[in-house]
C-alpha cells in the first residue's frame, strides 16, 4: 500500500508580515519557514498506518528549492520517499493539478493533506485533488479507520461529529485532534540527510486565481479600559454595549 | 446567471446561506444578472424562503439518496446545475459542507476558487474577492482568470438582506451521481446550539478559567446573551474535556461574531487569527499588559471570576437576557 502525503512549506505563524515591493506578495526577509502544522497531522497519520499495516509513505511538496527542508523533515520523521515538484502558485487549483498529476502516476491507496495550509488558508487543495482524480474524500477528519478497500472517518460537521464511509483509494484532510505528531529522532535526522529528494517540474498549468494586492489590515482603534470594581465595570460595559456599540 | 448553493436546517434556509444569497443578489443587480438558489436533499421543504432573499429561480434537487451528504455526489450536482444554468459565478457559505464541497465544484468546472471571502466585487463579469491571509495579519485581494468563478463566503460577514423576487421553483433531475463517500451518521449532536462560526455572540475562555467546570460561568453569560461558548487552544488542550470544535484560532475556528467576550485569554497571535474579525471585542484579563487589550473595544482589567458573574447579572438586570 502506498500513502501519499502532501506537505507545504509556510511562514511560521509568529512571522511579522511585511508586504514585498510588488505589493502582492509576502516579503520573505526574516520569515521563518516551517511545515504547515496541519500537514504534520497528515504525515503522522500516514506513519501510524505504516506502522500498523505496513505501507510506503511518500511525501510530496510543490515549492522552490528551500521547500526541500520540509521534505527532509518528513524523511526524518519516517517517510520512505520525498518528491519536490518544483514550482509555486497562489492558485490552489494549479497546485492541486500538479499534485493530482503526480498522484495519478503513483496510484496511492490514500492521499493525506492538511485541511488548510497556514498562511494562504485556502482549505481547498485536498478536495480539489480528490475531484480531479475522481476519488471520494473526507475532510477535516479527527479519526480514520481502514477496512478492506473501505474507510470510516469522523469529521467535524456543523451539527456534530459526522461519520463518513467510503471506498479506497480516497483523499483525507487532517484536522487537529486526529493524532499527536511525533518529533524527529536524532537517528531519523541523520538518516534523512543521506536520502535523496527526487525533483521534477510541477505541472501547474494556467492559474485560475491570481492575487492582485496584499495589504495590511487597518489596525483596530485603541479600545477603552473600564474603571471601577467588578460591579461598576459590568454596569459600564452594559451601557456601552447597548448604547455605544449597539450590539445588545 | 449566478448560482448559490444553499443549505436547509429544520425546514429553514441556514443563515450563512441567506448571507451568500443576499451578496449574490447585490452583485447580480449591479451586473444585470439573475440569481438561482440551489437546494439538495431528500426533500427541500422550506427552500421557498430563498425567494425572499433575492432568488429569481429556486432549484430543488430532491432524491432519497440525497438525504445524507456525499461530497462527490453533491459536487457533481452543483457543477451540473452551474452548467445547466450557464452560471459564471457560483457562491456558497463557508459552512462545514460548503468548505468540503465548493473546492470540488471548482475543480470539476476548472474554475478558480476563493475561500472564506469577506468582500466581493463583480466588474465586467470578473469576480474579485478579499480574503484574510497569514493569520489575519494581511488581506489578499484576488481575482479570477477562469470563465466560471467559485467563492465561499465567511459566515456573519455579509448581511442577510430581505429582497423579494419571483423565486420560480424548478426541480432538478438527479442522475448520473456517484456516492463514493457518504455521511452515515452524526455523533454527539451539539444540543441544538449554534455552531461557533454562525454565532452572533461568543463568550470564550482560556487558560485563565483554571478548570473545565468553571466554563459554567461562561455558559450562563452566553445563555443570557443568546450566544455560545468558545475556547482558546490552551483551554482545549488542558485536558478539561472541552471538544476541539470549541477552539477558536488558527488551528480552530475562524469566527466573526458581533460580540466576542474573551475571558482569561492572553491574545496570542494564533488565537487572534481566529477572532480579529469580530465586530466588538470585550476582554477580561487580570494582566493589564495582556496583548488581547490591544484588540479589545472594551477592556476590563480584573478577575474574571468576579467580573463575569457581574456581567451576567447586569444583562439580566437590564432586562436584556435571552435565556
Ligand atoms: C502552530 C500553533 C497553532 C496554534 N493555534 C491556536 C489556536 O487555534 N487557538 C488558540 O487559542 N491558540 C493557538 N495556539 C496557541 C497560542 O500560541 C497560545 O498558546 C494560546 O492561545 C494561549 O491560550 P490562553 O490565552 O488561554 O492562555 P495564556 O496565554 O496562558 O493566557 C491566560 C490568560 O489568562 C489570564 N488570567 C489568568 N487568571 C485570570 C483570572 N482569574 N481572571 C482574568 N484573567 C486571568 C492571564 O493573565 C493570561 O493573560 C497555537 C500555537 C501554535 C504554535
Ligand atoms: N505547495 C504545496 N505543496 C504540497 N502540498 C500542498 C501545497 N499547497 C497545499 N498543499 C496541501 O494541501 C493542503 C491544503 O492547502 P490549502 O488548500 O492551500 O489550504 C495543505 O495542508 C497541504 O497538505
Amino acid at each position: 500500500m502506498k500513502i501519499l502525503v502532501a506537505v507545504k512549506q509556510v511562514p511560521d505563524s509568529e512571522t511579522k508580515v511585511k508586504i514585498a515591493a510588488d505589493g502582492k506578495s509576502l516579503d520573505p526577509a526574516d520569515v521563518k519557514w516551517i511545515t504547515s502544522p496541519y500537514d504534520e497531522y497528515a504525515l503522522e497519520e500516514a506513519l501510524r498506518l505504516k506502522e500498523a499495516k505496513g505501507a510506503e509513505v511518500v511525501a510530496v511538496c510543490v515549492g522552490e528549492e528551500k521547500a526541500k527542508d520540509v521534505l527532509r523533515n518528513a524523511l526524518a520523521l519516517g517517510a520512505d520517499q520525498a518528491v519536490l515538484l518544483k514550482g509555486a502558485s497562489e492558485d490552489p487549483l494549479a497546485v492541486a493539478r500538479a499534485l493530482a498529476a503526480f498522484a495519478q502516476e503513483l496510484q496511492p491507496a490514500l492521499i493525506l493533506f492538511g485541511n488548510k495550509a497556514f498562511g494562504s488558508d485556502h482549505g481547498a487543495v485536498g478536495a480539489m485533488v480528490a475531484e480531479l482524480m475522481g476519488l471520494p474524500q473526507a475532510t477535516l477528519i479527527t479519526k480514520l479507520e481502514l477496512g478492506e478497500g473501505t474507510f470510516r472517518a469522523e469529521r467535524e460537521g456543523d451539527a456534530g461529529i459526522e461519520v463518513v464511509e467510503g471506498s479506497l483509494p480516497a483523499v483525507f484532510t487532517a484536522q487537529k485532534g486526529l493524532n499527536e505528531p511525533r518529533y524527529a529522532s536524532l537517528k531519523g535526522i541523520m538518516a534523512a540527510k543521506k536520502k535523496t529528494i527526487e525533483e521534477r517540474e510541477a505541472a501547474l498549468g494556467e492559474p485560475a486565481l491570481a492575487v492582485r494586492t496584499l495589504t495590511l489590515p487597518a489596525a483596530r482603534p485603541e479600545g477603552r479600559k473600564l474603571e471601577g470594581d467588578a460591579a461598576a465595570q459590568a454596569a459600564t460595559l452594559m451601557g456601552l454595549l447597548r448604547d455605544e456599540a449597539k450590539v445588545l | 446567471m449566478m448560482l448559490v448553493f444553499c443549505e436547509l436546517k429544520d425546514g429553514k434556509v441556514r443563515k450563512p446561506s441567506l448571507e451568500a444569497l443576499s451578496e449574490a443578489r447585490r452583485l447580480a443587480d449591479a451586473a444585470g444578472l439573475k440569481v438561482a438558489a440551489l437546494f439538495a436533499g431528500a426533500a427541500c421543504a422550506g427552500a421557498e424562503e430563498a425567494a425572499g432573499f433575492g432568488a429569481d429561480v429556486i432549484l430543488k434537487a430532491e432524491a432519497p439518496a440525497l438525504a445524507s451528504y456525499s461530497s462527490d455526489a453533491f459536487a457533481a450536482l452543483i457543477a451540473q446545475a452551474a452548467e445547466g444554468q450557464g452560471a459564471t459565478v457560483v457562491l456558497g457559505a463557508a459552512t462545514a459542507i460548503g468548505r468540503d464541497v465548493l473546492p470540488r465544484v471548482a475543480a470539476r468546472l476548472g474554475a478558480g476558487y476563493a475561500s472564506e471571502v469577506t468582500a466581493l466585487g463583480l466588474e465586467n463579469g470578473v469576480l474579485t474577492a478579499d480574503r484574510p491571509v497569514y493569520a489575519a495579519k494581511a488581506q489578499a485581494s484576488v481575482t479570477f482568470t477562469s470563465k466560471v468563478q467559485v467563492a465561499s463566503t465567511r459566515p456573519n460577514v455579509f448581511p442577510a438582506t430581505p429582497c423579494p423576487k419571483a423565486g420560480t421553483v424548478e426541480s432538478l433531475p438527479v442522475q448520473g451521481l456517484d456516492f463514493k463517500a457518504v455521511v452515515k451518521e452524526i455523533l454527539a449532536k451539539g444540543g441544538g446550539k449554534l455552531d461557533l462560526t454562525e454565532a452572533e455572540v461568543i463568550v470564550a475562555g482560556g487558560r485563565g478559567m483554571k478548570e473545565g467546570a468553571n466554563f459554567k460561568l461562561l455558559e450562563e453569560l452566553a445563555d443570557a446573551l443568546g450566544g455560545v461558548v468558545g475556547a482558546s487552544r490552551a483551554a482545549v488542550d488542558a485536558g478539561w474535556g472541552l471538544p476541539h470544535s470549541m477552539q477558536v484560532g488558527q488551528t480552530g475556528k475562524v469566527v466573526s461574531p458581533t460580540l466576542y467576550i474573551a475571558c482569561g485569554i492572553s491574545g496570542a497571535i494564533q488565537h487572534v487569527a481566529g477572532m480579529s474579525g469580530s465586530k466588538v471585542i470585550v476582554a477580561i484579563n487580570k494582566d493589564p499588559e495582556a496583548p488581547i487589550f490591544k484588540l479589545a473595544t472594551y477592556g476590563i482589567v480584573g478577575d474574571l471570576f468576579e467580573v463575569v458573574p457581574e456581567i451576567t447579572k447586569a444583562v439580566k438586570a437590564a432586562g436584556l437576557s435571552k435565556a
